[in-house]
């Protein structure tokens, strides 16, 4: 039962995971791919681990993949949004059918 | 200027024929009931990460190239956890904590490296 429920949660870690890649490639610019790609691939990989926990169960195996679910989901939007701020402030163009530009308007 | 591209693809025909070729029947000895999904996943994800190389051969500017080294260290922790849970060996596990580590400062590192300024202010 419990080992049921890990590998339906790798299935959705696996989903999201493609999914994320596959906006990397399609998205037309340096930040739709960022917000595609960054909370997919987060969360799928944080379910996968999670999926792991449940099928390694309460043992040394299991407990450093939780611990590491908890360190991705810390680190990973502080690497995301350093990215971000370092595209534009090197001056990568937004998309041109790009709407507004927030972070340009407050005078960064 | 064209030397590279040529280095390139030697280089990414090489690592689709170890993969093609390798007898991946290694990887996975051990009589699990669920072991033809564990192996889908495992092409899934490698499938991935061929998606992402394309993007890092591709990307217009360093940034995308930057994005996309860090996706693709994410990828390979959840690999880590697949390839721990089909071989029955725990410390694949440990690689993919080493590896999110490492994966976390170079990040932070190329991103103050794209803004123009040293790595001390």
């Amino acid at each position: 039962m419990i080992s049921t429920l890990g590998l339906v949660f790798i299935s959705i870690g696996l989903f999201f995971d493609f999914v994320g890649c596959l906006g990397l490639v399609r998205l037309p610019d340096v930040y739709n791919r960022l917000q595609a790609s960054t909370k997919c691939i987060t969360l799928g990989t944080c379910s996968i681990l999670f999926g792991a926990f449940l099928m390694h169960g309460l043992v040394a195996a299991g407990m450093k993949a939780l611990l590491c679910m908890v360190f991705l989901a810390l680190t990973s939007p502080v690497s995301a949004h350093a990215l971000a701020r370092a595209a534009h402030k090197s001056g990568v163009k937004l998309w041109e059918k790009s709407v507004v530009d927030k972070y340009e308007e407050d005078g960064n | 200027m064209r030397i590279r591209y040529i280095l390139g693809a030697i280089v990414i025909i090489a690592v689709i024929a170890v993969i093609l070729f390798y007898p991946l029947s290694i990887l996975f000895y051990e009589d699990l009931p669920y072991l033809p999904f564990l192996k889908r996943a495992f092409y899934i994800l490698l499938f991935s990460c061929f998606l992402c190389l394309y993007r890092i051969a591709r990307g217009p500017t360093a940034a995308d190239r930057a994005v996309t080294l860090d996706m693709l260290g994410i990828l390979i922790v959840g690999f880590c956890a697949i390839m721990g849970i089909s071989t029955g060996r725990s410390w694949y596990i440990d690689i993919g904590i080493a590896w999110a580590l490492q994966s976390f400062i170079a990040t932070l590192a190329l991103a103050k490296f794209l803004e123009g300024k040293s790595f001390d202010d």
